[in-house]
């Protein structure tokens, strides 16, 4: 059957404009996606009225077919326009309702993975090793389990003289061995200037024992880090400018220090090292934060240097005593007994 | 070294209102720390009274009490309790339970506001029907003393103040110490002279040295004083590194001593606050010369001395002197019987001495002793002997003062357990040239306050080492005018030579331009003699600083006088550094890498029981050699750790007691593994002198090994129970996970394998080797550096661990011997991959590593990756078999392969596997 036969697909300006109203109708009351997809064969698609009218054109005559071609078109056109755009609205609300309803609540997420922690005492090691190796000095380290040789007589430690016995040294059996838990990482010092040629710039950081027991502020293992300089022509100033350089690393632009006369056997002149800023636990002060020294001769004829050619510096600090002051920890149980809570504070940093 | 002010104040100028604080702060720039205040416990009106009357009333206990009137301000004053909140009244009731005083006796009485010692406060109080308005002091009650036979009557002191006097300043109650912190080097700071003159240094403060003060006591004081039959006699048979044992011996007598007089109260105060507890007179009077001079003083109860005295070694068997020489005739032990540690000599012939604390002590043939013909009387400078030991009867006094060689002292005190005040001295270095001004002031002190009279009896002996090695004395005069004249008499027998300074030393040395006249000043105020030499300065330090001994120290003095706060900051120049070593980089990045895992980093100490060091120390826990401390803190828990994990174990209990269940913890650190069958330890070495490369390498390998572990615990949940997500337990996959973790992190390749290890679940135990990076094939290092897996359920419950423990521990040092090699880089084909899975059905035993490492072998370039995805048993297969599932990634670098290609690749891999280990395709 033809459109001419068909009297209902006549071209006609009202039923061009009838069809294009049904089917914006039907567009705008389509209630969903599934809805729409529904009318889209009766006002859209090939089965639509604007398409019979569409089909009706061919028998249109000649001279009319323009004008009634573009009235068709424009309101195919239309149509289709509509239904797109309606499909697309329809889509993006679908879209939107399916993210809303997958909404979660981002404060309760569950933990993927474990947040682990190091412990400050080691970061804190390596943080001071950081300072001096930007400094070109070198990190040196050595047994725990020590000669006494190494541990004391070679750092000018007599025998007989107070001072060792001051020392609370753990002797290991049996005591003809000479063994003995080191007291410092000074032993490394002494290794160290029997394997090398100065100039010796190092770092010995490490666990050191004393046979204190456990309080709030003492432990019979504890850590240590200290620096040695065997060089040409070094004095205590160098002693001074190295000591001001590693508070400022440690502390913060603002660290001042202070040097006291002390007794080493092991340094002549010895100082105690006092450190100040103002952000220390307890307010701005002066804290004792280590001893140093010039390297005694003896410490240097026993490692085979000569006195007369090399001079030396040589310092000292316990890690635990720095993180006290440095971090505001009070309770010296708190760095030796392993709760986690104590490292997880920290984190990655110190 | 605690320092009563005004005991200082008489050798040094003490500024008006100085103040315990300025002494520190002046103190602590010479190099004395502080330590702390003293000050005395007496505070609030005490003052000077005199009982006006007292009725005697006896009490219904028996006892009886006197109901005094004391007048304790004068006629028409306020008494001093007025400012207090006290009554004022000049007269006053007073209840006294003591006896020893009389109706016009001066007494000490505490008013209501004063505290005395231990918190005491004195208030009006009802007591035996009267309102007592104060109370009559002891000595105990003021802390001056122990006496509390009565109470302290001021004539008994040969005082008579005036009523109403502040009885506080009188009695040194007023005073306050400092405590300071004297370094081992600075013995002569053990005294008041010493502390005065550095105190002196650093305020430039007038130092009066009590030194130079020799007091005049009388006497015609003789080197032979004491006659033919009371020789004093220095003979060292064995000195210790040639050195005489007493290099100077001073003895003087004083008779007709009054030995129960009371001590002076400002003697007992200054005692006190340097913390010596006041004994007797006697004893009081030769602690407070050790004080104030730094000389250590014995007293000897002359009548219980026979024959005369002699300083020698200790004998031994036989009566015999070290070098053998018959010394004693006769029996020379006493008493007979076992010492106070149980040992007796079989022969019954070796000295023994009884000491003042009652302690029959073995002497040894080191021990220097005083003797006198009945044998030892004394350990010299350490303790007396109880034998001649002043009492309340004595009445002839024998003063020493000695000077004893330091290395000889401190050995003979070590070896008896017994320092002393005088043993502390002696060991840091008494000043030699002062013992003969401390016997004399011993002397004057016994005239003043006990009586005495400064006999003629007295002798000067000083003693050397000659270049022989053999000992050599002489007699000296004692003088009577000052130390100078002693120094005098000394001063060819000094061993001080003169150091040489060369010019602008201390200046390279500091770092500080000194003049030199601030470097002759410096050196003459620490009491320097100096003599200028062509280019340097000729130091001879004072008698009293032995730790002087060459130019370094001269140069520490001169910095200490001046300040150290002129050095300037100057930083050096390192010369290029290598940075990190591999093994430093690799055990930071293993640190971090566990921590990022989501590990927690934690550290334990070494100490342990041999058991458990056995237990996780060994593969087959038997017994593994240990170090073993000789003093440790706990003796069951004296050997240092085999492994980190009993400390982990603990660590994870601790934690959980705490409420912490979840765990993931590790340490890295030292372990301490001696090997089997080795002797370690090495003979002393010398000293000041570098030992040879053969020495050196000896001793290094005279100690034991102590390589760095890394271990961990896992216990608990791996995943936490939270909102959408179930609960996993940690176990022996997760010690596995932290393995890779490891091994990635140092760039090692790491191989697992089936084991057992007495400390883990013998089923869940896995063998850590390291691959060799350098051989693709994959060629495996025989040596284990660790296992992981689970700990026996036994054993975690030892340490009150509940479920499942996981745990790892490698040897850090071995992976890290590994590490460092650089990367060799393989291409990254970008070619199509084809992907296919494959079952494997084999015996249940074989392990699934093998049956891939076959697969992988068989099927060649191709499989680019082979994965364990899954593993079936049960309904379906044979009995005893299992299927390995895997995933195959095949590709190759040049195209894409075909389907038909990587089933052919795979089928290689298949009959490899079916060769080894009889594998078949599951269907």
């Amino acid at each position: 059957m033809s459109a001419a036969e068909n009297p209902a697909t006549q071209i006609s300006e009202s039923a061009v404009s009838e069809a294009l109203s049904a089917a914006l109708a039907a567009i705008a009351a389509a209630p969903d996606a599934a809805g729409l997809k529904a009318i889209r064969n009766a006002h859209v698609g090939e089965a639509s009225p604007l398409a019979a009218l569409n089909a009706a054109l061919k028998d249109v005559p000649n001279d009319q077919k323009a004008a009634a071609g573009k009235l068709v078109g424009q309101a195919r056109a239309q149509a289709n326009q509509a239904y797109a755009a309606r499909e697309t609205e329809m889509v993006a609300a679908e879209q939107t309702a399916q993210l809303a309803a997958e909404s979660v609540d981002v404060t309760a997420a569950a933990s993927r993975t474990r947040i682990g922690a190091r412990h400050p005492l080691m970061l804190l090691q390596e943080s001071v090793c950081d300072a001096f190796v930007g400094m070109g000095w070198e990190i040196a380290e050595g047994p725990e389990l020590e000669s006494e040789w190494y541990n004391f007589d070679a750092l000018n430690f007599d025998e007989d003289h107070p001072a060792r016995a001051m020392q609370d040294t753990f002797f290991v059996e049996p005591p003809e061995a000479h063994l003995v838990l080191r007291t410092h990482t000074s032993p490394v010092q002494v290794r160290t200037m029997l394997t090398r040629k100065p100039p010796i710039y190092i770092i010995a950081p490490g666990r050191v024992y004393r046979t204190d027991e456990l309080d709030a502020t003492h432990t019979p293992v504890f850590t240590q880090f200290e620096g040695l300089a065997v060089d040409k022509g070094l004095t205590m100033a160098h002693l001074r400018g190295t000591l001001e350089h590693a508070a400022r690393l440690m502390f913060g632009e603002g660290a001042k220090i202070r040097l006291r006369p002390n007794y080493f056997p092991f340094t002549e002149p010895s100082a105690e090292l006092d450190v100040w800023h103002p952000t220390f636990t307890g307010g701005a002060r002066w804290i004792e934060w280590g001893g140093c020294g010039m390297v005694n001769a003896n410490v240097l004829r026993s490692a085979g240097i000569d006195p007369e050619v090399y001079s030396g510096f040589a310092f000292g600090m316990g890690v635990e005593r720095t993180l006290m002051f440095r971090n505001g920890v009070h309770d010296m149980h708190d760095m030796v007994e392993g709760d986690v809570r104590f490292s997880q504070q920290f984190g990655m940093v110190v | 070294m605690r320092v009563p002010l005004s005991w200082l104040a008489e050798y040094v100028d003490l500024a008006p209102g100085t103040t315990p604080e300025d002494v520190h702060a002046a103190l602590v720039k010479v190099g004395f720390e502080e330590e702390d205040i003293h000050r005395s416990d007496v505070t609030g009106p005490v003052v000077v009274g005199e009982v006006l009357e007292f009725a005697e009333e006896p009490q219904s206990n028996g006892k009886s009490i006197r109901w005094c009137q004391v007048r304790v301000a004068k006629p028409g004053e306020k008494a001093a309790d007025a400012a207090f909140g006290g009554t004022g009244d000049e007269v006053r009731g007073i209840v006294c339970g003591a006896k020893n005083f009389a109706v016009g006796d001066k007494v000490i009485a505490t008013l209501p506001g004063a505290v005395l010692p231990g918190g005491f406060a004195i208030t009006p109080r009802k007591t035996y029907g009267h309102t007592s308005d104060g109370m009559l002091a002891s000595a105990k009650e003021l802390g001056l003393g122990d006496d509390h036979s009565g109470i302290l009557v001021w004539s008994t002191l040969g005082l008579d103040p005036e009523i109403g006097t502040d009885a506080a300043g009188l009695l040194g109650l007023d005073d306050s110490a400092v405590e300071i912190n004297v370094t081992p080097d600075r013995g002569y700071a053990f005294s008041i002279r010493g502390v005065a003159r550095e105190y002196a240094h650093a305020t430039g403060a007038t130092f009066r040295d009590p030194a130079h003060h020799l007091p005049a006591t009388g006497g015609a004081h003789t080197a032979e004083a004491f006659g033919t039959d009371f020789s004093v006699t220095i003979d060292d048979a064995a000195p210790i590194r040639n050195r005489a044992g007493a290099s100077v011996f001073v003895t003087r007598v004083v008779t007709g001593v009054d030995a129960t007089r009371p001590t002076p109260g400002w003697m007992t105060s200054r005692l006190r606050l340097a913390g010596v507890r006041p004994i007797s007179l006697v004893v009081d009077i030769t602690n407070y010369v050790m004080f104030e001079l730094g000389q250590p003083i014995h007293g000897y109860d002359l009548d219980k001395v026979t024959g005369g005295l002699t300083v020698r070694r200790a004998l031994t068997a036989d009566g015999r002197d070290a070098a053998g020489r018959v010394v004693a005739e006769g029996d020379v032990s006493r008493p007979k019987g076992p010492d106070s540690a149980g040992r007796v000599d079989p022969k019954g012939r070796i000295e023994t001495l009884t000491t003042l604390d009652e302690q029959v002590r073995t002497l040894h043939a080191e021990d220097l002793v005083i003797a006198d013909s009945s044998g030892a009387i004394g350990l010299a400078g350490v303790m007396g002997g109880a034998s001649t030991e002043i009492t309340s009867t004595t009445k002839n006094v024998l003063i020493e003062a000695a000077n004893f060689d330091p290395v000889s002292i401190a050995r003979s005190a070590r070896r008896h357990k017994l320092p002393s005040e005088a043993s502390r001295r002696f060991e840091r270095g008494v000043d030699p040239a002062v013992a003969e001004v401390a016997a004399g002031r011993v002397v004057q002190l016994l005239v003043d306050l006990a009586g005495g009279v400064a006999a003629d009896h007295g002798s000067y002996v000083v003693g050397r080492v000659d270049p022989k090695g053999r000992i050599e004395t002489k007699a000296v005069e004692i003088s009577t005018g000052s130390i100078d004249g002693a120094s005098g008499s000394m001063s060819d027998w000094s061993d001080r030579e003169p150091i040489e300074l060369p010019d602008g030393f201390v200046s390279g040395l500091i770092g500080y331009n000194y003049t030199p006249e601030q470097v002759r000043s410096s050196l003459a105020e620490i009491g320097g003699q100096i003599a200028e030499a062509k280019g340097a300065l000729m130091v001879t330090p004072p008698s009293w600083r032995p730790d002087i001994t060459d130019k370094w120290t001269l140069a520490e003095e001169v910095a200490r006088i001046i300040g150290f706060d002129v050095i300037p900051a100057m930083l050096p120049v390192a010369p290029p550094g290598r940075g990190y070593t591999v093994a430093q980089q690799v055990r930071r990045r293993v640190s971090n890498g566990l921590a990022s895992a989501g590990h927690t980093e934690t550290l334990a100490y070494p100490f342990f029981d041999e058991a458990t060091n056995n237990l996780f120390g060994s593969v087959a826990g038997g017994e593994v050699p240990q170090v073993r401390l000789a003093n440790a803190l706990d003796s069951e828990q004296g050997w240092m750790r085999t492994s980190l994990l009993p400390g982990l174990l603990q660590t994870a209990a601790r934690n959980r007691s705490r409420g912490f269940t979840d765990l993931a913890i590790f340490e890295q650190g030292l372990v301490f593994r001696p090997v089997a069958g080795v002797t370690y330890g090495h003979a002393m070495l010398p000293a000041g002198t570098r030992p040879t490369d053969t020495q050196i390498s000896e001793l290094n390998a005279s100690i034991p090994p102590q390589p760095r572990h890394i271990a961990g615990v896992l216990v608990g949940d791996a995943v936490l129970r939270e909102p959408g997500q179930k609960a996993v337990s940690f176990d022996w996959q997760d010690a596995l996970a932290a393995v890779s973790q490891i091994a990635s992190a140092a760039g090692v390749h790491i191989v697992v394998s089936q084991a057992t290890h007495a400390s883990f679940h013998p089923g869940r135990c896995a063998a850590l080797t390291l691959r060799s990076s350098s051989s693709a094939e994959g060629a495996y290092r025989d040596v284990v550096i660790g296992y992981a897996g689970e700990i026996l359920p036994t054993v975690a419950d030892a340490f009150n661990l509940s479920g499942r423990v996981a745990a790892y521990e490698l040897d850090l040092d071995a992976i890290a011997a590994a590490a460092g090699e650089p990367v060799a880089a393989e291409p990254v084909p970008a070619m199509t991959a084809a992907t296919q899975d494959v079952s494997l059905v084999v015996a249940t035993e074989i392990p699934a590593a093998d049956v891939e490492a076959a697969l992988v072998e068989g099927a060649g370039d191709l499989l680019e990756h082979a994965r364990l995805v899954d593993i079936y048993q049960g309904e379906g297969l044979p009995a005893g078999t299992r299927s390995l599932t895997f995933a195959l990634r095949f590709r190759a670098p040049d195209r894409t392969l075909t389907q038909a290609e990587a089933t052919e690749a795979k089928q290689a891999g298949v009959a490899l596997a079916a060769e080894r280990f009889g594998a078949a395709i599951r269907d």
